[in-house]
């Protein structure tokens, strides 16, 4: 690549070295041993277990039916019965936040995880192949990335219509190329490995070579891009839903709660904190075990 | 450099030619007949057949591309749908907001930012450096539009120090610059801290400490000058996230800028003004990247492209 990594700030640099070839026993311990070491990460790892948690046991889980009205308790306030109060038709928040993480972890893993499987194979391709493939593939991901992100999410919802699976395939588009790019160097630096070489010394298809020795050499980069990823998704996932652009304002939604608490912050401010504090700790979760996972599975970055 | 330059500009040419098409195309990937969109429900065919000659849709799509780039590039972005007045007029009232806003931003995120970045540096692995840390990663999760809510609740409704929302006053642009320039902040408090870090590692760094200067002119001469030309190449390229920040940011505070106009344009179907606006948008975007990659080179000799 020229100067384009710098000029293209939506793919944040990542290790482009995979880790030296070793037992992959002792791989994860160093990995787990790197990770424990710092505090935040773990912590914020612990929190996401429990949204996961959260996620798949919340209909258990719920104080009050999510979805049912309550008229003789409208916008009140936290109190010992509401931990975080009733919203404009007096349903539980702390119910529906808690039935919201399910529809949030879906629509930002989904959306990731989309990402990430798109990006890692034209980044493999287009690393692995060279020539005209990899100028095809790469000037795509430019025509990508000349659009600031939250916008391509918001044209390609204005061209698909609004709705959560439409916001789905916006968040994934725009992942794409910052997964391309990252695999597509991680590739460029395996393929020049001696055991690459040894591979295809002794016949091994090109297929073969990409699967079962460069692959499993991208996977360190992967897994550090989708957490780093996830925060943003989940941001951007709500971001559009408060534009209406997202969920249903009748869907438990934590975007979609915030814009239809927006117009009684004057009355009742709870409606809105509530939403607001579960996305930011969620992105700051994530934020902080994607961090904490690059130190631990990037040695260049380790002070 | 003379070379790098040349190469970067052609190389901006095709990538504008893509996304002009891609732009271009976008009325025509909108499901169903854009022209019996405009029309509404209950228009007639004749009106229909009218609308599709006024926008020239029964041409060929080759034709109607040239068509539309000839006239965006003579200044002609067609009208708004819905108001039907001509998008430049849309663009020309709504366009100073957004600059305000944008350079406000980033003016306080650049100084904040730097000044974090640079304390976490200092103090590296002490507590200066993980109070820095939690803040900017803190700047990087918190969802805009809620910060911007808060801020309403608390300095609008319950203190009534600035008012909530639109641009009456300067004192309109403190809320929504602040909330808009968190996320720039904490970059730029991140980057400056990892370049100031390894700033700190040269070799001349160490000379001029060996040589007894003062810490804080070893930080403030040496450290910082040079790690600056990073921190503000890293700056200049968020200017068009910043973009995408002002569609949620004036959303919040009523502003009626150029996100507004698009969130507007989207929720009322105005396909013309969507398309005029997202052109706009990444033109601008590649323009200041390409921009901010030939200041790179000049400022950074050492760099060499290949």
């Amino acid at each position: 690549m020229s100067g384009n990594s710098i000029g293209m700030g939506a793919g944040a640099p990542l290790p482009a070295e995979a880790l030296a070839p070793e037992k992959s026993k002792g791989r994860a311990r160093a990995f787990f041993r790197k990770f424990c070491k710092q505090r935040l990460a773990l912590i914020a790892a612990c929190f996401i277990i429990l949204l996961f948690i959260v996620a798949a046991f919340g209909p258990f889980l719920t104080p009050y039916n999510p979805d049912t009205p309550d008229y003789d308790a409208l916008m009140k306030g936290p109190s010992a019965a509401h931990w975080a109060g009733t919203d404009e038709y007096g349903r539980d928040i702390l119910s529906r936040l808690i039935d919201g993480t399910r529809l949030t972890m879906a629509v930002s893993l989904s959306s990731v995880l989309i990402a990430a499987v798109f990006g890692t194979i034209l980044g493999l391709l287009s690393g692995f192949y060279g020539g005209w493939w990899d100028r095809l593939i790469m000037r795509g991901s430019d025509v990508l990335f000349s659009f600031p992100d939250l916008l391509l999410a918001i044209g390609i919802v204005a061209i698909l219509g609004p709705g959560l699976s439409n916001v789905v395939i916006a968040v994934a588009v725009f992942g794409i190329p910052s997964f391309a790019r990252i695999i597509r160097s991680v590739t460029l630096s395996a393929k020049q490995t001696l055991f690459v070489e040894a591979t295809r010394s002794m016949g091994a298809k090109n297929s073969r070579i990409i699967w079962r020795h460069i692959f499993p050499e991208t996977l360190s980069s992967i897994i550090v891009n989708v957490s780093m990823r996830i925060g943003g998704a989940i941001l951007a996932a709500a971001s559009l839903s408060f534009l209406g652009m997202g969920a249903k304002t009748t869907e438990p939604d934590w975007g979609a709660m915030l814009s239809m608490g927006r117009d009684y912050l004057s009355i009742a401010p709870h409606i809105v904190y509530f939403p607001g504090l579960t996305i930011f700790l969620a992105v700051l979760a994530f934020n902080l075990v994607g961090d904490g996972l690059r130190d631990a599975l990037d040695p260049k970055t380790k002070n | 450099m003379g070379r790098y330059a040349l190469q970067r500009l052609l190389g901006v040419i095709p990538l504008l030619f893509v996304v002009s098409v891609l732009v271009f195309l976008f009325i025509h990937l909108i499901p169903g007949d854009p022209a019996r969109l405009i029309a509404g429900k209950d228009a007639t065919l004749d009106e229909i057949q009218g609308i599709q000659r006024q926008l020239g849709l029964d041409q060929p799509l080759w034709r109607q591309y040239i068509d539309y780039m000839g006239n965006t590039l003579r200044g002609d972005l067609g009208n708004s749908i819905r108001s039907g007045l001509p998008v430049t007029d849309l663009l020309g009232s709504s366009i100073m907001p957004t600059v305000w806003l944008t350079l406000l931003s980033m003016a306080w995120a650049l100084i904040i930012g730097l000044l974090i970045g640079m304390v976490s540096a200092v103090y590296h692995n002490r507590w200066p450096d993980y109070v820095g840390t939690l803040v900017s990663i803190s700047g990087m999760s918190i969802p805009g539009f809620w910060l911007g809510l808060v801020l309403i609740q608390v300095f609008s409704v319950e203190l009534g120090w600035v008012p909530t929302g639109g641009v009456d006053t300067w004192r309109s642009y403190i809320m929504p610059s602040l909330t808009l320039g968190a996320g720039i902040m904490s970059m730029i408090a991140r980057y400056s801290r990892s370049s100031m870090l390894e700033t700190m590692r040269e070799d001349y760094v160490r000379t001029a400490r060996a040589k007894g200067l003062r810490e804080y002119l070893v930080v403030g001469r040496h450290a910082l000058r040079n790690s600056l030309i990073q921190v503000v190449t890293v700056a200049g390229l968020q200017f068009g996230f910043l973009l995408g920040g002002s569609v949620m940011v004036e959303t919040v505070f009523s502003i009626p800028g150029i996100g507004r106009l698009l969130v507007d344009s989207i929720l009322y179907r105005d396909y013309t003004v969507i398309q005029a606006l997202l052109l706009i948008f990444a033109a601008q975007f590649i323009l200041i990247n390409l921009l901010v990659d030939l200041l790179y080179g000049v400022l950074n000799p050492k760099i060499r492209y290949s």
